[in-house]
């Protein structure tokens, strides 16, 4: 997960809304690395998700570009504050391997790697990872030679409708490639433990991340 | 001339002589001694690379240039009236092309009925236009709970209806007699909870006008009830309307039709004269794409002294939200042999979400209080409740698959006396059983084209929901025409392809298999008589076996699949073929049985499902590898529908508490077990395939195999869904209670 959050300013919720006139959370959603302090310009609280009928003024998101590393390539991306890496991914880099689900944590649908480590791509924002590796499931295979794991899951058949499986193939990535030979079935039960399948699909996809993790293992 | 011939249909064991008319343009039904290559083998999934790589594109995915994204303003409310819609300052924000009022009168009725709809330049400013849109509401009355909407002075949902149903009776024979004829009854009430389907990928589409045509992208079971649905609703003829759909993020049941928000996006991108794309997010999916009723359920039964059931009575009620019946009687009337049954079911609307169609539709329900009621009734005969049910029961496949579950999960050391492990964690076994259609239906059109290189391809307008139709039209047009796997393509999912049936269920695999294969039949009779001249013999003489055409007393005479192919006019070779009602079959439908192991702590009240035997049957199966799949599955949603998941609903807002997946839990990888599946080979006979659908019997007896191993491990029972820790002490704490 995203440990970076950013380091909070001193003084008190109340006095820092005061003295910039944004909410705490608008500031934190714009906190974060160098690049995203630039934009946590001036604007004014929006309103809690849920409320309808709020009067709002134009959205004062500013946006700026940030440079992004996905798969070993340059990718620019132009962003809000408020943009997620899943949203970036997906709207802007037409990289939508990684799926949006629940939006919130919940799922692991949009699971990537960042900087080597499974990331929730909903809960990260894209302006926190200038600098950073990010590798999807469209960086697995070499042209149409697959992945090991990939290779894996359609033997084992770890899929039904697919839709979670770029998750649950970028949340088993780091076991498969430790070069681990020890790997259990709870290693990998554990490396899946923050994705949902719903067609019931799990013990193939086990099946699949055990048979790929003792093919790679020293 | 429809030849009459004889086949011996049924499974290893238990077959019999059976004489069928088949139709005389299509091959005879594989039978128990046909010789099969590739149907009935493990396959990979032909569209496998595509989903481990990202490559698959699903209706969420697409990026079209110029697209915009629309969001559904919802009611915050269960019950209000709408005075005003002021959509000005939705329009006023930039980036926000269109907003309409999609509310139809003023009345919303649900949290999640829909108001009115944006279409902007990205998704979070869709967000944003949905906030800024004013509505003014008259907040209502509402009533969210199941008891407290049948009492009469109730909040009304519907006009001036009752929101209980007038009850439907239903059953045979004279239960009064029956009930007079046994010598042991037992009676009790069961209660299950409403489920939401959870798909992953949740509802929606992508529309794109060109001048008066559109073409809609939809996650679907049905593209052809999108195209029907929307040239209703929008008033255009469905020959204006191309509706399409390579891959989809499950339905279970709840994607058929466009719905309101497929129509929506259609008018959304009339409005804003550019494609737009609307997908729900996920508490608009849990909220407004339908769900399974709840029920309770009294049941009573009565048997003689050895168990021969004489009477079974269902009085059921359950919440169906504005409406789509919550019905479960079917296991009750289904299952068993008993001469009298009497089933009176109701519906209760509540201010919640409307029912939808979700997997195995009241078969899961009506099993979880069927089965724990057969299982009291063998406490009661102190008959172990595996031999009370062979009794009873009169399906030869159902009992042969009883066999074989209660040897793999060990049945003879189940408890004798329940709860009588010493310590705080004990185990136990339990069973359930199922019965299901999926016979298939009339209607898929199919295309064969075969190259002049050699290639195959198949053609239809199904869907694959995740089930694998598309290697089954690839097996089973491979098998035709002597042919391997990986020797035939597969295309689906676009309505300019040939007609199919919705995905629903279980029929599409049944009804799909026959036509690809009386259409592989075609194209194998087209190309024998290219090949017969080549090969000095008459097309009665030829077979196509090995990728090869040979005669079939004298094989060494034999031309190269590509050879014959090269020797075709003009590009392809091209074959259509639907298919005929089904004629006779070993068994109409398919069964199954299920025996789980649990592990109880009494002292936290957690249950552990140790494992799972599912033992099912399909009629021929085609993928092995795909059905063990689907087994395993269904197993999974009936253990995370036995003890984790449930709509809860807020009573006095009327609001779901759990509209995402953090709080509304589906089961995951921690907690899931040991699953063996078991699937019978069934030579059906019924069409040129004789398949039956897999997808739903999986998950009907689950959550009754699981109740009844709860109490045998614990000694109590658990009487509601989903038995969660609590439910566990309660009963516990309760203690066993002597009834009937």
């Amino acid at each position: 997960m995203n440990e970076k959050n950013g380091t909070s300013k001193p003084g008190a919720p109340d006095e820092r809304r005061k003295r910039s006139g944004v909410s705490r959370r608008y500031f934190l959603k714009g906190v974060g690395g160098g690049v995203a302090a630039s934009i946590a310009t001036g604007g004014p609280a929006l309103a809690d998700e849920g409320l309808v009928g709020r009067t709002l003024p134009a959205p004062a998101f500013a946006e700026t570009t940030v440079k992004l590393k996905v798969n070993g390539a340059a990718k620019d991306a132009k962003i809000e504050a408020r943009s997620t890496l899943l949203s970036v991914l997906r709207n802007q880099l037409d990289l939508t391997g990684a799926k949006e689900v629940c939006d919130r944590g919940e799922c692991g649908a949009c699971t990537v790697l960042l900087d080597g480590k499974a990331a929730y791509a909903c809960m990260t924002l894209a302006a926190d990872c200038e600098g950073r590796e990010i590798r999807t499931v469209e960086g697995l295979a070499q042209g149409d030679r697959l992945h090991p794991l990939q290779a894996a899951f359609v033997e084992c058949d770890g899929y039904m409708c697919g839709f979670c499986t770029p998750g649950h193939v970028m949340a088993l990535v780091p076991l498969v490639e430790s070069g681990r030979n020890d790997v259990t079935l709870e290693d990998v039960k554990e490396a899946v433990a923050g994705n949902v399948c719903r067609c019931g699909a799990a013990p193939r996809i086990f099946e699949a991340g055990l048979n790929a993790c003792r093919k790679s293992g020293r | 001339m429809m030849p009459k011939i004889k086949v011996t249909l049924g499974f290893k064991g238990q077959t019999r002589e059976q004489e069928i008319t088949i139709p005389d343009d299509e091959p005879a039904t594989w039978d128990v001694d046909a010789k099969l290559r590739v149907v009935g083998g493990s396959h990979p999934r032909k569209e496998g690379s595509d989903k481990v790589t990202g490559r698959a594109k699903y209706t969420f995915d697409l990026n079209l240039p110029g697209m915009l994204h629309g969001k559904i303003l919802r009611s915050p409310h269960a019950h209000a009236r709408v005075r005003e819609i002021d959509l000005a300052p939705a329009l006023a924000l930039p980036g926000v092309k269109a907003a309409i009022r999609t509310l139809e009168g003023d009345e919303v009725r649900y949290q999640g009925d829909e108001v009115a709809a944006v279409a902007a330049t990205t998704p979070e400013i869709a967000r944003d236009a949905i906030r800024a849109i004013k509505v003014s509401w008259e907040v209502l009355p509402h009533v969210a709970d199941l008891e407290a909407a049948r009492k009469p002075d109730a909040p009304r949902v519907h006009g001036a209806q009752p929101n209980e149903t007038q009850p439907i009776e239903g059953g045979r024979g004279d239960v009064d007699q029956g009930f007079a004829e046994a010598e042991a009854t037992v009676e009790e009430t069961f209660r299950t909870q409403v489920q939401t389907h959870v798909s992953l990928e949740t509802h929606g589409t992508v529309c794109r006008w060109e001048g008066d045509t559109l073409t809609c992208w939809a996650s679907t079971q049905g593209i052809f009830t999108v195209r029907g649905d929307l040239a209703q609703k929008l008033g255009i003829d469905q020959s204006k309307i191309r509706v399409l759909c390579e891959h989809m993020g499950g339905g279970f049941g709840s994607k058929f039709n466009a719905r309101t928000e497929g129509v929506v996006c259609a008018r959304l991108a009339r409005e804003a004269n550019a494609p737009v794309k609307l997908m729900l997010d996920r508490k608009e999916e849990h909220l407004a794409t339908g769900n399974r009723p709840s029920s309770v359920q009294t049941v009573r039964l009565g048997a003689k002294r050895d168990g021969t059931l004489t009477a079974m009575h269902l009085r059921s009620y359950g919440a169906d939200g504005l409406g789509g019946g919550a019905n479960c009687a079917a296991p009750y009337l289904r299952i068993y042999r008993c001469p009298n049954v009497k089933t009176i079911e109701s519906s209760v609307h509540i201010h919640a979400g409307r029912v939808a169609a979700m997997r195995a539709p009241g078969h899961p329900q009506g099993s979880f209080g069927l089965e724990q009621a057969l299982d009291l009734l063998a406490e009661k005969l102190k008959m172990d409740p595996l031999e009370l049910r062979r009794r009873n029961d009169t399906s030869p496949v159902r009992l042969a698959e009883y066999a074989i579950g209660a040897e793999k999960i060990g049945w003879s050391k189940r408890r004798e006396i329940p709860g009588s492990d010493k310590g705080p964690r004990k185990r136990g076994l339990g069973m359930g059983s199922a019965v299901w259609g999926g016979a298939g239906n009339t209607g898929p059109q199919i295309e064969v084209r075969v190259t002049r290189e050699g290639a195959v391809e198949v053609r239809n307008g199904s869907q694959d929901i995740g089930t694998g139709t598309r290697s089954l039209m690839a097996i089973v047009a491979a098998e035709e025409l002597g042919l391997g796997y990986g020797d035939v393509a597969a295309t689906l999912g676009d309505t300019a392809l040939g007609f199919s049936v919705g995905s629903g269920g279980s029929q599409t695999a049944a009804s799909v298999a026959p036509a690809v294969r009386n259409a592989a039949y075609e194209a194998r009779l087209k190309l024998l008589e290219i090949a017969a001249p080549l090969l000095g013999a008459t097309p009665a003489e030829l077979e196509t076996a090995e990728g090869k055409v040979r005669v079939a007393a004298d094989p060494s005479r034999a031309l190269a699949w590509k050879d014959v192919c090269a020797k075709i006019d003009g590009p392809a070779l091209v074959a259509h073929a639907d298919r005929s009602r089904n004629y006779d079959a070993f068994s109409p439908g398919s069964a199954g049985a299920q025996f789980a192991e649990v592990e109880v702590d009494v002292e936290t009240g957690e249950i552990r499902v140790v494992k799972v035997v599912a033992v099912h049957d399909c009629g021929r199966i085609v993928n092995k590898l795909a059905v063990e799949s689907q087994i395993i599955g269904g197993v999974v949603q009936g253990l995370s529908y036995a003890l984790l998941e449930d709509r809860i609903l807020d009573r006095p807002t009327g609001r779901m508490v759990n509209p995402n997946l953090e709080d509304y839990k589906i089961l995951g990888s921690l907690d899931t077990p040991e699953i063996e599946p078991v699937v019978l080979d069934v030579a059906n006979g019924m069409n040129s395939v004789g398949l039956l659908g897999i997808g739903e019997s999986p998950v009907i007896p689950t959550a009754s195999a699981v109740a009844n191993a709860v109490a045998n491990a614990i000694g109590v029972r658990v009487l509601e869904l989903p038995m969660t820790p609590d439910r566990v002490l309660a009963a516990l704490e309760r203690g066993p209670v002597e009834k009937g």
